[in-house]
């Protein structure tokens, strides 16, 4: 479903991303693991070309998305982020309503009328886990929710604009045990309808809601495989030394 | 103990200094109330000076300073608006942008005189303006451009980056991601740059003194084409040209007052608008 072959990436002249080669399987969560700065949210960053922002940044080899050169001259870029969502470390709500922030990827993208929106909304917030708690204040600044129900809003955010893929990026690093888990049985529902890939510092975690696990260090994927595997029998040292907490 | 008292006897001076400045902005208000004061009637606010400017009011340069207001500001608004949001969210190339900066800031450090000759030789001139509300208002936009694209671009950059790459990421252009999430944001403080430059234009005088003030016209302006009077240069005016400059003195404090009491207003009324708009963007 998602593949990246031969992938390097430079920051200027920093080699950020090593000659990598991964495939990611449809409506399943990998998770990526590595110390920090080892280049998850970079190697992250190339599928919804969030990169391209990055002034100096360069890539070369293949990302490819069902199939689809995402880097290919016809690519809408804007349309390739629509289809690709992205959930951040830091909740990051605009400040607007509850309701306002759902539709903004709607109102932007010219999907549907009134109507629709109105119901999109109310459908994503459902799939959140969100919907109860803010249905009777949708007009709400979103700012005033609690930081795990923002990080909430922005995954309704995310899914109201019907992606296939979800990436999140460290999306429970900054909440409490609570909301982190609700976090997590969020992503357990949602992985048999997208292909969620996952940045996480916790090995609990990924072990917890991932099917696949990749292993980076230093720009380097150095081990790929079934969760499962990695947590119980990693074929490398490396992995073995970090999962287990002997550094990193 | 020492590093105690060393604290204390370095915030004596600084709330010393510090009261001083209000002392010394109260002392000027109060000078200036004072003397002023007693020649503020509604007939002084609304009739046209009298008898070689010795008596009656100052209604024309009232009107005057309103309209170059308005004005300058149609001017300088959407014009440094723009170019701040060019240079700050959209401009990739470093080289253009710093060169806009550099540009902006000299603009910033030249005289309001040279506006002024700048001013005469381009609108009034060249352009055929004549001395007019339109030629004035150009020069006065030109003059405060640099203070609002400055000020518009410390509003924008005080928006979180976050906002724009979760806008972004949504699938949002660059143009949706400014006019959408960022200006709005950013909109309270960009009102805040525009009273400063009200301010500033309000009590300009040589930049509208070869572009549009007259030095006494009692009828109205009727169109941008007109000469008008302005408060500052009409203070300028009676202060020091009159035949009798002790008894003109306090309708000089009065019009000084009435400057005053302008900017004040727009102020107010700008927080007004900044605060209800704060809210809304907040709403919505
Ligand atoms: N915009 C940038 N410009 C230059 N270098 C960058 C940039 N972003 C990241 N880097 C560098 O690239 C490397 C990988 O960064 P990245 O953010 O992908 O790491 P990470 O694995 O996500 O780390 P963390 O776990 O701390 O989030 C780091 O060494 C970082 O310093
Ligand atoms: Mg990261």
């Amino acid at each position: 479903m998602i593949e990246a072959k031969d992938i390097d990436f430079y920051y200027g002249s920093f080699h950020a991303l090593k000659h990598i080669n991964m495939r990611i399987a449809a409506q399943s969560v990998t998770a990526l693991i590595g110390p920090s700065g080892c280049g998850k949210s970079t190697f992250l960053r190339l599928f919804n070309r969030m990169n391209d922002l990055i002034p100096e940044a360069r890539l070369t080899g293949k990302c490819l998305v069902g199939g689809e050169d995402i880097y290919g001259a016809h690519v809408q870029v804007d349309d390739l982020r629509r289809r690709i969502g992205m959930v951040f470390q830091r909740p990051n709500p605009f400040p607007k309503s509850i309701f306002e922030n759902v539709a903004y990827g709607l109102r932007v993208n010219g999907m549907g009328d009134r109507r629709f929106i109105a119901d999109r909304v109310e459908e994503s917030l459902r799939a959140a886990a969100l919907w109860e708690e803010v249905k009777d204040k949708l007009k709400k600044s979103a700012l005033a929710l609690s930081g795990g129900q923002q990080q909430r809003l922005c995954i309704a955010r995310a899914l109201a604009v019907q992606p296939t893929v979800l990436l999140m990026d460290e999306p429970a690093s900054a909440l409490d045990p609570i909301s982190t888990m609700k976090i997590e049985d969020l992503i357990f529902h949602l992985r048999s309808t997208y292909t969620i890939v996952i940045v996480t510092h916790n090995m609990q975690q990924a072990s917890r809601v991932s099917d696949h696990t990749g292993f980076f260090m230093l720009g380097e994927l150095v081990e790929y495989s079934e969760t499962r595997k990695m947590f119980t029998n990693p074929e490398k040292t490396e992995t073995q030394n970090y999962i287990t907490g002997r550094f990193g | 103990m020492r590093t105690k008292l060393q604290q204390q006897i370095a915030f004596f001076i600084f709330r010393s200094l510090g009261l001083l400045v209000i002392g010394l902005l109260f002392w000027i208000l109060g000078f200036i109330v004072y003397h002023g004061a007693g020649v503020i009637s509604w007939e002084f606010l609304t009739t046209a000076p009298r008898d070689g400017m010795t008596a009656g009011g100052i209604w024309p340069a009232l009107v005057g300073t309103c309209y170059l207001v308005i004005g300058s500001m149609v001017v300088a608004f959407p014009l440094g608006v723009m170019s701040a949001v060019y240079t700050s969210e959209y401009a990739r190339n470093g080289r253009i942008v710093r060169l806009i900066r550099i540009m902006t800031n000299n603009l910033s450090g030249i005289p309001s005189i040279v506006f002024g000759l700048f001013g005469m030789s381009l609108f009034v001139r060249t352009l055929g303006f004549g001395d007019s509300i339109l030629a004035g208002s150009l020069t006065l936009g030109l003059l405060v451009l640099p203070l609002v694209i400055r000020t518009t671009e410390e509003a924008l950059q005080a928006v979180p980056a976050t906002y724009r790459t979760g806008s972004r990421a949504l699938g949002a252009s660059r143009w949706q991601t400014v006019s959408r999430v960022v200006l709005p944001v950013a909109f309270p403080n960009i009102i805040t740059g525009l009273i400063l430059a009200v301010g500033r234009v309000s009590g300009e005088t040589a930049p509208i003194l070869f572009t549009v003030a007259a030095y006494f016209l009692p009828q109205l302006p009727t169109s941008i084409f007109d000469q008008a009077m302005a408060l500052p240069y009409h203070l300028y005016v009676i202060a020091t040209s009159g035949t009798d400059l002790e008894a003109t003195r306090p309708i000089a404090y009065g019009t000084a007052l009435v400057l005053i009491g302008v900017v004040l207003c727009i102020n107010l009324l700008a927080n007004l608008l900044r605060r209800r708009i704060g809210k809304h963007a907040h709403k919505s």
